[in-house]
């Protein structure tokens, strides 16, 4: 079954295109320092340089260097994507296996407490985190994950009621076992797999938002990122497009590598010719 | 294989309507054989009922769905042969010509009535669709039509059901119309893909009658698929045996069900439970021996009992009615069982069967009345009071794919209870390689995964988790349902041996009165939650005394076949 996993997993060649790509920029995100030694807030040179001009990407409105923002950016922006939705995916997960797996009341004050959360217009919920917070790594991570698990809930309450009614539940309930050790030991291992392909597109989701958020001035101060990149640039957009446009092109890249290998994920876990 | 041949055509077959010849269906590359439907060739005459019979994963049903070219290509098509229906070849025929024949020369009729019907449709318009695509006729004679159809089919009060949605009839019911809507248009061949199969006994009766009477009436000729050798001996005039998409044998029915030629036939007519009722075991001080289960005036609602209004319809009339009305799924039921012995709970899916093991085992808390097991009461007890009583009560269940966890190692599934029970963790994995050599699995198959199994393997680790914890009480929930027949055998065989070799108290819970003849002595007969007979097997089979017991017995398909199977056949061991 493992092989057979990957190979219709890596088999897929839009998922190697999008590895390939995730690849890249978590080596960039890792060894940033040694790839891009200025200091991407660093005056280094003449401001509104060309890229190959001496610079791979050209410099911006200050003369700092757009390669350095690049790849400092890849580590901020990754590092917030990945903890908010792994802090949106344990919450939303526990809520909605609890919600699930109890039913009745339990299931009604956790739904009507997902449902408060998911008629908010998230970004400006987002928004409004961050400027209640004040700005910070810490506060966007917040943010980011209060308006993601909502979702992530449902998902795992639906699968966890299914799988609650299977007779192998049935079975562990009748040899006496305890409610958590069903929960955390059958029901979840087995609810896994929407769960990751959920939790794989939800950093997509979470990339954007960081990026809107810097984008507005509300990002992490003191961390380059992409999206407060092209904040910065985008006044120059006519005098200097790459300002924009580099850091854009990475953003949607990005994005679509995740959802790349998000799909693929999904089409890997859930063959849908699978024989019975 | 291909000393059936000569066979069929000594069988003397009326005018063919569907000739198929050396088809052959490819399965895609990952699958564990090349072909669905290895070079099998059949002949279906006019007027005549051929049953294609195997176990699941034999062909069969592939080989009747390319005959209507419904295969989920491009993983499985037809790869070679010809499929000819008066001579024209359906395996070559355009898209076009598929749908003209799909419904007008050949119609088909599914196993599961429930989800075969449109369910925002009513059954009338269903069927009038036919018409519209396939005739010419005006609005007023179509609906004349199906009514007449209807009627055909004795579904009661046709004017009215035609404008009934699926969802107001019974299963039965549906499959009428199903049949119905097969037979409008007069089709030349009907294929039927396990059409009785989801149904009550007492209905597949019904239903097999029907097909019978309806062929004779119209001459059309009946594909049936089938893995039910009672049903065979019901209504075949002729019968293939499939086998990994191979034909194993083919000829008349009397041929093949008195007196196989192949073994794989042969093993597979030995593994159909007899009717002949089991005997009790000479009565001595162990059978007469106190009850080890007592059960005095159970009763389990489901819903709410009708109260008046609630708030929601006091504030807008009209809302809030939604709530089904209370259903008593078990009423007033008293039992006693005694140690060692073997009851069978008989019913039809409603009658509480089920519910009233699940109360049993504390996965459904009874609303009232009282069971001990024991000395101990268990209606009312909490998950937590039940625990330490967890050793006395275990049950095996109906799905053997569903009920173990397809992430856990099958030691470790069959050791957690013994573990739960307070036993060492290295004690009860070397206790669980023993049951699994006990029942009859290597030990090594404790380190693998419950999917490298076959159905009657996974059921038998079932079975060795539930002996894992050395009850006193074995409810199997229908634990051969689910499997192929000769399977079947050799799980219920396994159960008996074990039964003896513990001695068991067991619950065995079937709709299957061939099942409960086997393994049980005794029987108890359950209608609507409320028991309408018991005694021993011997003597409900001979004299049955309730109305509904005599309806259930002469409703098992194949009971006239049974009885005629001479005795130089063992039911024992295939």
């Amino acid at each position: 079954m493992n092989t057979s996993f990957r190979v219709r997993f890596l088999g897929n060649p839009r998922v190697l295109l999008g590895l390939i790509w995730l690849a890249l920029v978590v080596i960039g995100a890792v060894a940033a320092p040694l790839i891009a030694p200025l200091d991407p807030f660093a005056i280094s040179g003449k401001p509104f340089v060309r890229p190959l001009d001496g610079f791979l990407f050209g410099t911006d409105s200050l003369g700092r260097s757009v390669w350095s923002g690049l790849v400092h950016g890849a580590r901020t922006t990754l590092l917030i994507a990945v903890i908010a939705t792994v802090a949106a995916v344990a919450f939303g997960g526990l809520l909605g296996a609890l919600s699930g797996f109890y039913g009745g009341r339990v299931d009604n004050i956790l739904m009507r407490l997902t449902e408060f959360f998911q008629t908010i217009p998230s970004f400006i919920f987002a928004i409004l985190l961050v400027a209640v917070l004040s700005p910070s790594t810490t506060s966007v991570v917040v943010a980011i994950a209060t308006v993601s698990w909502p979702p992530i809930a449902r998902i795992v309450r639906a699968e966890v009621m299914s799988l609650r009614s299977r007779e192998f539940i049935q079975a562990a309930i009748t040899l006496g076992e305890s409610d958590s050790v069903i929960l955390f030991r059958q029901i979840l291992p087995n609810a896994l797999s929407p769960l990751i392909v959920t939790g794989s597109l939800l950093v997509a989701t979470a990339i954007l938002t960081e990026s809107a958020l810097s984008f507005l001035g509300l990002g992490a101060p003191n961390f380059m990122s992409w999206g407060f990149m092209i904040g910065a640039g985008r006044s120059f957009l006519r005098d200097a497009w790459w300002l924009v446009a580099i850091p854009g092109i990475a953003i949607l890249l990005t994005v679509l590598s995740i959802n790349l290998v998000g799909e693929g994920l999904n089409d890997a876990l859930n063959p849908r010719l699978r024989t019975p | 294989m291909s000393s059936a041949k000569p066979q069929s055509s000594a069988a003397g077959v009326s005018e063919p309507v569907l000739e198929i010849r050396d088809l052959s269906v490819s399965l895609p590359a990952w699958a564990d054989r090349p072909r669905a439907v290895n070079s099998v060739s059949l002949t279906v005459g006019r007027g005549e009922t051929l049953c294609v019979v195997g176990e699941s994963g034999s062909g069969k049903s592939v080989m009747a769905r390319s005959i209507l070219r419904l295969l989920p290509e491009p993983h499985l098509r037809i790869s070679g042969g010809a499929i000819l229906l008066d001579g024209e070849d359906l395996a070559r025929a355009d898209d076009r010509r598929m749908r003209q024949i799909r419904g007008g020369e050949i119609a088909m009729i599914f196993q599961e009535p429930m989800v075969s019907l449109n369910p925002l449709m009513t059954v009338g318009r269903q069927i009038d669709e036919i018409l519209e695509v396939h005739t010419s006729w005006g609005k007023a004679e179509r609906r004349r039509r199906v009514i007449a159809t209807f009627e055909d089919v004795r579904l009661p009060e046709p004017e009215r059901i035609v404008d009934a949605y699926p969802h107001e009839l019974s299963g039965g019911q549906r499959q009428r119309v199903m049949i119905a809507m097969s037979l409008v248009l007069e089709p030349k061949l009907i294929i039927a893909d396990e059409p009785t199969t989801a149904l009550d006994v007492t209905t597949e009766a019904q239903i097999l009658t029907l097909l019978k009477e309806l062929q004779t009436k119209h001459g059309t000729a009946l594909l049936f698929i089938t893995h039910n050798f009672g049903v065979v001996a019901e209504i075949a005039d002729r019968v293939a045996v499939m086998r990994f998409g191979e034909l194993v044998e083919y000829g008349p029915a009397a041929n093949v069900l008195d007196n196989p030629q192949h073994a794989y036939t042969k093993a597979l007519i030995n593994a159909v439970p007899s009717l002949v009722p089991r005997k009790h075991p000479p009565r001595n001080a162990e059978a007469l021996s106190e009850p080890i289960l007592t059960v005095r005036g159970l009763e389990k609602t489901y819903g709410r009992p009708q109260s008046g209004p609630n708030w929601l319809s006091r504030i807008l009339p009209g809302l809030g009615q939604g709530r089904r009305s209370a259903v008593r799924a078990v009423n007033k039921v008293d039992l006693d069982i005694r140690r060692g012995s073997a009851v069978a709970l008989v019913g039809e899916s409603g009658s509480g069967k089920s519910t009233l093991a699940r109360c049993l085992i504390g996965l459904e808390q009874a609303d009232a009345g009282s069971a001990v097991v024991a000395g101990d009461q268990i209606v009312g007890l909490s998950r937590k009071g039940w625990r330490p009583l967890r050793s006395r009560v275990q049950m095996v269940f109906q799905d053997p794919f569903a009920s173990l966890n397809p992430r856990t190692k099958v030691g470790d599934i069959i050791a957690r209870g013994a573990i739960l029970q307070g036993e060492s963790a290295d004690a009860a994995l070397s206790q669980a390689r023993n049951l699994l050599d006990l029942v009859g699995l290597d030990a090594k198959a404790a380190e693998r995964f419950p999917h490298e199994f076959s159905g009657g393997q996974r059921q038998r680790i079932g079975i060795a988790r539930a002996l894992a914890v050395k009850p006193d009480i074995l409810i199997a929930d229908e634990p051969v349902s689910a499997l192929d027949v000769s399977v079947q055998k050799q799980v219920l065989d396994l159960l008996d041996d074990l039964r003896r070799q513990f001695n068991l108290t067991m619950l065995f819970i079937t709709h299957d009165l061939r099942v409960a003849a086997h393994v049980c002595e005794d029987i108890i007969v359950l209608k609507n939650g409320t028991i309408v007979e018991r005694g021993t097997t011997a003597d409900i089979f001979a004299n049955p005394q309730h109305e509904y017991t005599r309806t259930l017995l002469s409703s098992v398909p194949g009971r006239n076949w049974q009885q005629t199977i001479p005795d130089g056949y063992p039911a024992r061991h295939v």
